[in-house]
């Protein structure tokens, strides 16, 4: 798996996450056949019907069923992987807190698509940010070599033991999941060599060891487990570095929970998830052409929130614009935005912040839309006060 | 469970109980406002109430019935109704 050994393929977001669950090879993979599901399980049964996978395939009769039926497989000592996308991911989500309190290291591929209602289809961030606090580790991704990439690597730190937590790695619906964009595959074997075997804890199956899962956990224990899922989440950053530095090692594409650009000497910030990142980019360009020094962050790994880090790049800038693709009815802006300001409480040099609600139900984000954001971060630093704290961009 | 219950670094993660049999040691029987007493002059060993008692916390010896077990007896008096003989009466736990 060298970069001179990976394949250009050109594949769409859900392509490509089909390609890696492909090479992943489950033991296990169970979902709902039938939309709100995406082409990613689609592509899968197709490989499941030509024999080159070995995966026991469960089509399952909704949502609820399909991360049951994980969780069911997970604790069985599988390797077990879903697929989901908005109402899907809302209808499962009983279990979704199930398999991560019960620490089975489950692999989600999840396409941003709106909730409902009213009824939409379209991409935003409403169906994944609702499960932000659920246990998952969340993982955003740009595009569909992002999207590959990471769920390759989320098999390693779901599994890793000092995290065994599930982990869902995000696309954008449509934007991302049905274009077609040049992406490398690596080699079938490189692949299998990086994820390895996987080596459960106590496995139900393992019957000379009889164990049991998912008993009654009343006030003398739940806590105990609650905190015990808090410290492995503690884990997750230095588990993820170091996964993502052998992945680094295995495919030559470098990965890190935070992603920046043109953050050297950058007095605006753009802090953006999925593939408004790109669209960002291009306009950060075009604004440093313009002489603008212009910046974007992005979290890529949203859970645990690299708190830390964020605060650190952002201290000592003179604003910063959080765009948010989803709205949290906190009154308090968008759940990203949420975090960023909460990270910056013990910073002493903050930019002024501003949050910026967009994209919802799959309303377009354009070139023009970030160029003024940044053009108003500009104004703002120069007036140094924020007019607004919440804004929404694109909005009639 | 009779002894300093665990913390969150010892115990096994995600809820599991990585040793059969181990309702043994999770001692129910604190629960109880009732407890039962038989009679043991009127008993006459049918062991209906051994066979019926939803903890096992009826026990048996050799010569029969031999005491209700209170670590696990949750007085629920299922015992009391099906005895026979009606020689099994519920009795107020003091604390």
């Amino acid at each position: 798996m060298t970069g001179r050994s990976a394949k250009p393929v050109p594949l769409t977001g859900a392509n490509a996450a089909s390609e890696a669950m492909r090479q992943i090879n489950p033991d296990v993979v169970a979902a709902y056949p039938i939309t709100p599901q995406t082409e990613i399980v689609m592509g899968f049964s197709n490989f499941v019907n030509d024999g080159v996978v070995d995966t026991e395939f469960v089509p399952v009769e909704s949502e609820h069923s399909a991360m049951s039926a994980c969780v069911g497989a997970s604790a069985a000592g599988a390797r077990a992987m879903t697929a989901t996308s908005a109402n899907g991911l809302a209808l499962m989500w009983e279990i979704v807190y199930i398999a991560a309190s019960t620490r089975l290291p489950i692999v989600m591929p999840v396409v941003n698509r709106a909730l409902s209602g009213p009824i939409n289809i379209h991409c935003d961030h409403s169906d994944s940010m609702g499960a932000r606090d659920s246990g998952w580790i969340q993982i955003y991704c740009e595009n569909a070599q992002e999207v590959y990439d990471n769920i390759i690597a989320a098999v390693r730190i779901a599994e890793h033991s000092d995290v065994l937590l599930p982990v869902m790695v995000m696309q954008d619906g449509f934007i991302t999941s049905h274009s077609l964009e040049r992406v490398l595959v690596n080699e079938d074997s490189k692949v299998r060599e990086f994820i390895g075997t996987y080596k459960p804890e106590y496995p139900l199956l393992d019957t000379d060891n009889p164990v049991t899962y998912g008993p009654l956990d009343l006030f003398d224990y739940y806590f105990e487990h609650k905190r015990q899922q808090s410290e492995a989440l503690k884990n997750v950053p230095g588990v993820a570095e170091k996964i993502y530095a052998e992945y680094e090692k295995a495919s030559g594409r470098k990965y890190n929970r935070v992603e920046t650009y043109r953050m050297d000497d950058a007095e605006h910030v753009i802090i953006a998830l999925n593939s408004t990142v790109g669209t960002a980019k291009d306009v950060i360009d075009s604004k440093r052409d313009q002489g603008i020094r212009a910046g974007l962050v992005f979290p890529r790994m949203f859970r645990p929130f690299p708190a830390e880090e964020l605060s650190g790049l952002l201290s000592g800038r003179k604003s910063a614009a959080v765009l948010d693709r989803s709205e949290a009815f906190s009154g308090q802006g968008g759940p990203l935005f949420a975090e960023i300001r909460s990270a910056l409480y013990e910073s002493d040099d903050k930019p002024l912040v501003m949050n910026y609600i967009y994209g919802l139900g799959g309303r377009e984000i354009t070139e023009e839309h970030i160029g003024s954001v940044i053009d108003t971060l500009k104004d703002t630093a120069s007036s140094g006060k924020v007019k607004e704290k919440i804004n929404y961009l694109g909005v009639r | 469970m009779s002894d300093k219950p665990k913390g969150w670094k010892e115990l096994p993660i995600g809820g599991k109980i990585i040793e059969p049999g181990s309702a043994r040691v999770y001692k129910t029987g604190d629960w109880k406002t009732f407890r039962p007493v038989i009679d043991r002059e009127e008993c006459i060993d049918c062991l209906f109430c051994w066979l019926y008692c939803p903890d096992m916390a009826i026990e048996l010896k050799e010569e029969g019935i031999s005491e209700v077990n209170l670590d696990y007896c949750k007085g629920c008096g299922i015992c009391v109704e099906v005895c026979p003989k009606k020689c099994i009466c519920m009795e107020k736990e003091e604390r």
